[in-house]
C-alpha cells in the first residue's frame, strides 16, 4: 500500500500549510566551540578559507575549504561518541539508521526557570507537567529543551564560563532515565553548547545526557535555535548529520516541518 | 740600487677632446676620438701605434682589451691603468720603460670618460669594496664627503682656512679664462668662493670639481721617433708612484709624494727652485697644498704661508694649473690626471691652450687618485722638460 | 643638546604619507661580520689572530702581516674624532632627505680609522667619542659615534630614532593581550612612554584575570584578534592596521609534548595554527600596511616583533612539537625580515628560554618571568638591534649553538 502523504506533503510545503523551520545556526568562525581542560585535545572551531573569489586564484569561481570539529555549531552527537555507546551497533553517523533522522519532537518550555538560574536542570516533575498538559511523549521523538539560549547572541554570554566552569541548562540524571527507560525517546536536543548541563561534571554519573542517552543508543542535538517557533508537539525533525566514516557526530542542518 | 734616469724618453702631441656636461655617448667615443686626434696630429696612420696604455671609469664591462678590439688595434704593448687621477703619471712610468727596451715604439696613453646624468651616482656607489662597505652608507657623498673630513682635519690641525684655499680656486679660475676648451670662464672672486653653499662641511662648491665628459691623450717616445716625426716634444726627466703610502696615519695629511720626493729630484738631476710651474691634481684644494708641501716647494704645515706669499697665475710667482685646472675645465673622470700632463707638454713645447708661463723650461706634474676608502692611494709626479737642454736653456 | 621629542602633531590626511627610499644596502660578505655584531646589540670588530691587529673595513687578510685568521672580536668601541662634516647633498634620495648627515672620521682605540655617522652631541674633533654598531634603514650595521658621556634626550637624536625602533609616541599592536606575556609587554610599552596599545584577545568567552587588568588602562584598547582565523586578522587589520607602528606577536600555543607523548597530532597541528600559521596569517594582513608607513612622521610604522623561543634554534625534545612550531616561524620570520627589509621594517626575533608559565610549571629555575621578556623587548626595540636573547638560558644556549650545535643536540636529548 503506498502512503498518500508524500505528494501532499510538497504540495503543503509549497502552499505553505506546512511550515518549513530551520532550527540551525550559521556554521561561522565566531561561533563558540566547546572548550575542554587544556590537557586534552581542544576541538577545532569552525575555519573557512576561501581558496578563490572570481580572481587569480580561480577566475569564474569563488569556493572555500571548511575545517571544524565534529562537534561545532548546530550538530548531532552519535552514541559512538561516548564510551557508553563505543560498542553499540549501528552507532556512527555513517551506520546510523536513516530512518532514525526523520522524527517527530516535543519542545519543553524551560525559559522560566532558565531565565532564573543559568544551571537549571530539566527534572522528571517538568517532564511530567508536560504530558499533563500536552499528552504523552510519543517513542522514537526527539525531546528538545527550550531555553531561548540560542537568543545569547554575545558569545561570552552564550558560553557564559566563569571560575568555576561554565554555567549552561540541560537535564538532570533522573530525567535523562526518565526519558531513556520510560519513554524510549530518540534523542536529547538543547540551544545549548552541549546535551549536558555546564556544570553536569559534578553529577553522578557526570555527564549523564552523554552518558546514558549514548549508552543507550540514542542521539543528541546541540545549539539548535528557534525552538520558540515550534508548537509542543507534533513538529517533524529532519536531522541526517554527516555521513562520515565512524563519525561521532556532525554539523548539520536541522529542519522543522509544523502545521501552520 | 737607484731608479736609471732615462734614456732619452719625450712626450708629444697632447691631445684634448673638448669637454660636455653631459652626453649620451659612450666612453669608447671619446677615447676613440682622442685616439685619432693623435693619430692626425701626427700626421701617421693608427697602424703605426704599436703601444697603447688606457684609463677610464666609463668603459665597462670593457678594459683595454675591449677597446682594443673595438677600434681596431693590434699594438704589442697594451696597459690598462686603473689609478684614476693618477693613471697619466703611471701610464708614462709604463710607457717610458717600454719604448725604452723597445718593447714598443709608439705608445698612446689615452684617457677618458662618458658623464650621463646618473654617471656620477652609478661610479661612487659602486667605487670599491671598502668604500662600498665603509664610506658610501654614511652620507653617500662620495668624494665630497671623503675630502670634507681631509680638509677639515687640516684645516684644524695646521691652520689652513677657507681664504687660503679660495685664493688657490681664484687663481685657477683666473688661468681658465683665456682656456677656449674650460667649461667654466667666468671669472671668480674670492667672495664669490666664500659665499657659495656648503657642499660639505668645510667644503663649498667652488672647491668641487664638477664632473663632466672628455678625454686626453699624448704620446710616448723616444727622442729619435719623435725627430724622425718632427714633433714638437718635451722631455722626460724624472717620475714616481706610491700606492696606499703611510698607511699608519690615522688620517691622509700627506701623499705618497713625501715619501718618495727626494727620488724625483735626483733621477731628473733638479731642485724645487728649478721648476717654473706645476701642474697638480686639484681635485680639492686641500689635495693642492698637499701636494705643493709634499712636492717639496715648502715645509709641512707651511702651506698656508706659502699660499698667502705667493701668487698662482700664469704670470705669477708659482704659476699653477695654467690651463684652470679640473676646478675650471671639469674633471673627465679619469682623465683628470692628464689634464695636468697635457697642459705641461703644451707650456713646454710652447703651445698653450691659454696663456703661456713666461721662459717655461721645467714644469712638474703631479697624480692623485682613487679614494678607495678614507684616502687617496694612488700618487705620482713626473718631472719634464723644454727639449733643447736639461737645465733650460735653448728653445727650439 | 638632543631636542626632546614631542608628541607629533596629527597629520594632514589629505597629504600623501612620503615613502621610505633607502640608504645604500651593498655589503660585502666580509662586511656581514658587522651585521651578525650590530644585530645582537655588539661592537665586534676583526682582530687578527695572529699578530693581534685589529681590521678595518672589514677584509680577508691581516693588513699587518697577511694572515688569514681574522675572527670577529669585542672592541671596547673607545675612539678619538679627528675630523667632521656635514654631509649637505649626498647622492642618495634617503641621505637628501636627512641632510646635512654629520660623519666623521675615528681612530678606534688601538685600532685603524672608521668613518662614522655621529650622534648630534659629539663634540668638534679632537673629542672622545664612543662607537657601537646600529642597523640602518637598510638592516645594514653602521658605525655610529656617541658623545664620550650621555647627554639629555639622548635617544632622541634622529640618528639614533633611525637607527631604532623607540617604541615613544607609538601606537603598538600586541597581538595576545590575555596571557601574563600580553600584559606585561603592554604594561612594558606603556611604561616607554607608548601612546596607545592595541591588545589583541581571542575567545573571548574564555576569562583572562590578565585581560581584566589592561582593560582598565587608559592607554590600552582591546580588540578582538584571532590569528587562527584569516577573517578575524583581515577585519582588524582593515580597521586598525593603518594605525600601527609596533606590531608585537605574542599569540602563543605552547604545550608540552615529546612526538611519542600521545597519539594524534591535534596538539602539534595547533601549536602550528597560532605560532606558524598565525604569524603568516598577520604577516599578510599587517605587512602591508606597515611597509607602507615607514616614513609617515617622526613616529611612523617601525618594527614587528615575534616572540620566539631558544627552542626555535634547536629543539628541546621534552617539547618536541612546541620547538618545531617555533622553528617553523624562526624560518617564517626570516623572510619576514628580508620582506620588511626593503621598506625599512625592522623584524626583531625574540628567543626566550622557558618562560614561568603553566606549561613550563616542571622546568627548573632559572625561568623568564613575563616582566623580563617584556622589558627585553623594550630595550631592543630602543636599541635597534633585532635579534634577542633574554635571560641567562637564552644566552647560554645560544652560545652552546654557535660553539658545538651537534653537541648541543646531544645535550638536550
Amino acid at each position: 500500500m503506498t502512503s498518500p502523504i508524500l505528494p501532499h506533503l510538497i504540495a503543503d510545503i509549497v502552499a505553505r500549510r506546512i511550515q518549513v523551520i530551520d532550527l540551525t545556526h550559521a556554521l561561522t568562525p565566531e561561533f563558540p566551540p566547546i572548550a575542554l581542560p587544556p590537557e586534552f585535545s581542544q576541538s577545532a572551531p569552525v575555519r573557512i578559507e576561501e581558496l578563490s573569489r572570481y580572481d587569480e586564484r580561480g577566475p569564474a569561481w569563488y569556493w572555500n575549504n571548511l575545517s571544524f570539529g565534529e562537534h561545532t555549531g548546530t550538530h548531532f552527537d552519535a552514541p559512538i561518541h561516548w564510551t557508553t555507546g563505543r560498542d553499540l551497533p549501528n552507532n556512527a553517523t555513517d551506520t546510523i539508521a536513516p530512518e532514525s533522522f526523520i522524527a517527530s519532537a516535543c519542545v519543553i518550555d524551560c525559559t522560566h526557570e532558565v531565565a532564573a538560574d543559568a544551571d537549571y536542570l530539566l527534572d522528571v516533575a517538568k517532564l511530567r507537567a508536560f504530558e499533563e498538559q500536552h499528552g504523552r511523549i510519543a517513542p522514537r521523538s526527539w525531546v528538545l529543551m527550550r531555553t531561548d539560549w540560542s537568543k545569547r547572541t554575545d558569545p561570552v554570554a552564550f558560553q557564559n564560563i566563569d571560575g568555576t566552569g561554565q554555567h549552561t541548562p540541560g537535564p538532570g540524571v533522573e530525567a535523562v532515565r526518565f526519558l531513556v527507560e520510560e519513554r524510549d525517546v530518540i534523542g536529547f536536543g538543547t540551544e545549548t553548547i552541549g546535551t549536558d548541563a555546564g556544570q553536569a561534571a559534578h553529577l553522578r554519573p557526570p555527564y549523564p545526557c552523554h552518558s546514558l542517552m549514548h549508552g543507550a543508543g540514542r542521539f543528541g542535538l546541540q545549539c539548535l535555535t528557534n525552538l520558540d517557533l515550534l508548537p509542543p508537539m507534533g513538529a517533524v525533525v529532519i536531522a541526517a548529520p554527516l555521513k562520515v566514516r565512524q563519525g561521532s557526530g556532525s554539523p548539520l542542518r536541522v529542519l522543522a516541518l509544523v502545521a501552520s | 740600487m737607484a731608479t736609471r734616469p732615462y734614456d732619452d724618453v719625450v712626450v708629444a702631441a697632447p691631445v684634448t677632446v673638448p669637454y660636455v656636461r653631459f652626453s649620451t655617448k659612450g666612453a669608447h667615443w671619446f677615447l676613440a676620438r682622442a685616439l685619432a686626434g693623435l693619430v692626425e696630429a701626427v700626421g701617421i696612420t693608427k697602424r703605426d701605434i704599436d703601444g697603447l696604455a688606457v684609463s677610464s671609469f666609463t668603459l665597462g664591462p670593457d678594459t683595454a682589451v675591449g677597446f682594443v678590439q673595438h677600434v681596431g688595434l693590434s699594438p704589442r704593448w697594451l696597459e690598462h691603468v686603473p689609478m684614476g687621477g693618477a693613471s697619466a703619471i703611471v701610464q708614462l712610468r709604463r710607457a717610458a720603460r717600454a719604448v725604452e727596451a723597445g718593447d714598443a715604439d709608439l705608445v698612446a696613453c689615452i684617457a677618458g670618460d662618458t658623464n650621463h646624468v646618473d654617471s656620477f651616482r652609478q661610479s661612487t656607489s659602486n667605487f670599491s669594496v671598502f668604500a662600498r662597505d665603509a664610506v658610501y652608507p654614511y652620507g653617500s657623498g662620495g668624494p665630497n664627503g671623503s675630502f670634507a673630513l681631509i680638509t677639515d682635519y687640516f684645516m684644524r690641525h695646521y691652520g689652513t682656512s677657507a681664504e687660503d684655499y679660495g685664493k688657490l680656486c681664484v687663481a685657477q679660475r683666473a688661468n681658465a679664462l683665456a682656456n677656449p676648451l674650460a667649461l667654466f670662464r667666468k671669472p671668480l672672486t674670492l667672495e664669490e668662493y666664500l659665499g657659495s653653499r656648503m657642499i660639505a662641511d668645510p667644503i663649498r662648491l667652488f672647491d668641487c670639481v664638477m664632473p663632466c665628459a672628455g678625454a686626453d691623450a699624448f704620446l710616448v717616445m723616444r727622442r729619435e721617433t719623435a725627430k724622425r716625426l718632427d714633433l714638437p716634444h718635451a722631455r722626460l726627466l724624472g717620475t714616481i708612484e706610491r700606492h696606499n703610502a703611510f698607511p699608519e696615519d690615522p688620517v691622509q695629511f700627506r701623499g705618497g709624494w713625501a715619501q718618495d720626493r727626494e727620488a724625483l729630484y735626483d733621477q731628473a738631476g733638479v731642485a724645487p727652485k728649478d721648476i717654473d710651474f706645476l701642474q697638480a691634481y686639484d681635485d680639492y684644494p686641500v689635495i693642492t697644498l698637499m701636494q705643493i708641501e709634499d712636492l717639496g716647494f715648502c715645509d709641512k704645515g707651511e702651506g698656508q704661508a706659502f699660499v698667502r706669499r705667493n701668487s698662482f697665475t700664469v704670470d705669477g710667482s708659482f704659476p699653477l694649473n695654467t690651463s684652470g685646472g679640473q676646478l675650471s675645465m671639469g674633471q673627465a673622470g679619469a682623465a683628470g690626471g692628464h689634464l695636468g700632463l697635457v697642459e705641461a707638454i703644451r707650456q713646454l713645447i710652447g703651445r698653450p691652450l691659454g696663456r703661456q708661463v713666461a721662459k717655461a723650461r721645467l714644469g712638474l706634474v703631479s697624480g692623485f687618485g682613487m679614494i678607495n676608502y678614507d684616502r687617496g692611494l694612488c700618487s705620482g709626479a713626473a718631472i719634464l722638460a723644454a727639449s733643447g737642454g736639461k737645465k733650460g736653456r735653448k728653445r727650439k | 643638546m638632543s631636542a626632546k621629542l614631542q608628541r607629533p602633531a596629527r597629520k594632514d590626511p589629505l597629504h600623501r604619507t612620503r615613502l621610505l627610499p633607502m640608504p645604500p644596502a651593498a655589503r660585502s660578505r666580509q662586511a656581514q661580520g658587522l651585521t651578525a655584531a650590530a644585530a645582537l646589540g655588539e661592537f665586534r670588530l676583526q682582530r687578527c689572530e695572529a699578530c693581534r691587529d685589529w681590521q678595518y673595513p672589514p677584509r680577508e687578510a691581516c693588513t699587518s702581516c697577511l694572515s688569514d685568521r681574522l675572527r670577529w672580536r669585542p672592541h671596547p668601541g673607545g675612539g678619538e674624532l679627528l675630523a667632521r662634516t656635514e654631509i649637505r647633498f649626498g647622492q642618495e634620495l634617503y641621505f637628501r632627505e636627512r641632510a646635512p648627515w654629520p660623519v666623521g672620521l675615528v681612530r678606534l682605540d688601538g685600532g685603524p680609522s672608521a668613518v662614522a655617522a655621529l650622534h648630534g652631541d659629539c663634540g668638534e674633533a679632537p673629542s672622545r667619542v664612543r662607537l657601537r654598531l646600529a642597523l640602518d634603514k637598510a638592516g645594514q650595521a653602521m658605525l655610529v659615534a656617541l658623545p664620550e658621556k650621555d647627554t639629555p634626550h639622548m635617544s632622541d637624536d634622529p640618528l639614533i630614532r633611525e637607527t631604532s625602533s623607540d617604541p615613544k609616541h607609538r601606537k603598538v599592536l600586541i597581538t595576545d593581550a590575555k596571557t601574563p606575556i600580553g600584559r606585561a609587554m603592554a604594561q612594558a610599552l606603556i611604561g616607554a612612554g607608548a601612546e596607545l596599545v592595541y591588545g589583541g584577545f581571542a575567545e573571548p568567552w574564555k576569562r583572562s584575570a590578565d585581560l581584566e587588568h589592561l582593560r582598565a588602562l587608559p592607554q590600552v584598547t582591546l580588540v578582538p584578534l584571532d590569528v587562527t582565523d584569516e577573517a578575524s586578522v583581515r577585519e582588524l587589520a582593515g580597521v586598525i592596521g593603518g594605525k600601527v607602528d609596533i606590531l608585537i606577536n605574542t599569540a602563543e600555543h605552547h604545550r608540552a609534548e615529546t612526538i611519542a607523548s600521545r597519539p594524534g597530532v591535534d596538539t602539534a597541528r595547533q601549536e602550528m595554527e597560532v605560532n606558524y600559521f598565525g604569524l603568516l596569517r598577520l604577516a599578510k594582513g599587517f605587512g602591508p600596511a606597515l611597509k607602507a608607513r615607514a616614513a609617515d612622521g617622526p613616529t611612523g610604522a617601525t618594527a614587528w616583533v615575534n616572540i620566539l623561543s631558544i627552542y626555535a634554534l634547536t629543539s628541546l625534545p621534552a617539547q618536541a612539537t612546541f620547538s618545531a612550531s617555533k622553528a617553523a616561524a624562526l624560518s617564517l620570520a626570516q623572510a619576514l625580515r628580508a620582506e620588511m627589509q626593503g621598506a625599512g621594517i625592522r623584524v626583531l626575533n625574540v628567543f626566550p628560554g622557558p618562560i614561568d608559565d603553566e606549561w613550563n610549571q616542571l622546568v627548573l629555575p632559572p625561568k623568564l618571568s613575563p616582566a623580563a621578556v617584556a622589558a627585553s623587548v623594550v630595550e631592543a626595540l630602543r636599541r635597534g638591534v633585532e635579534d634577542v636573547y633574554p635571560g641567562e638560558v637564552a644566552k647560554d644556549m645560544l652560545q652552546r649553538f654557535l660553539d658545538n650545535p651537534k653537541g648541543l643536540e646531544r645535550e638536550l636529548a
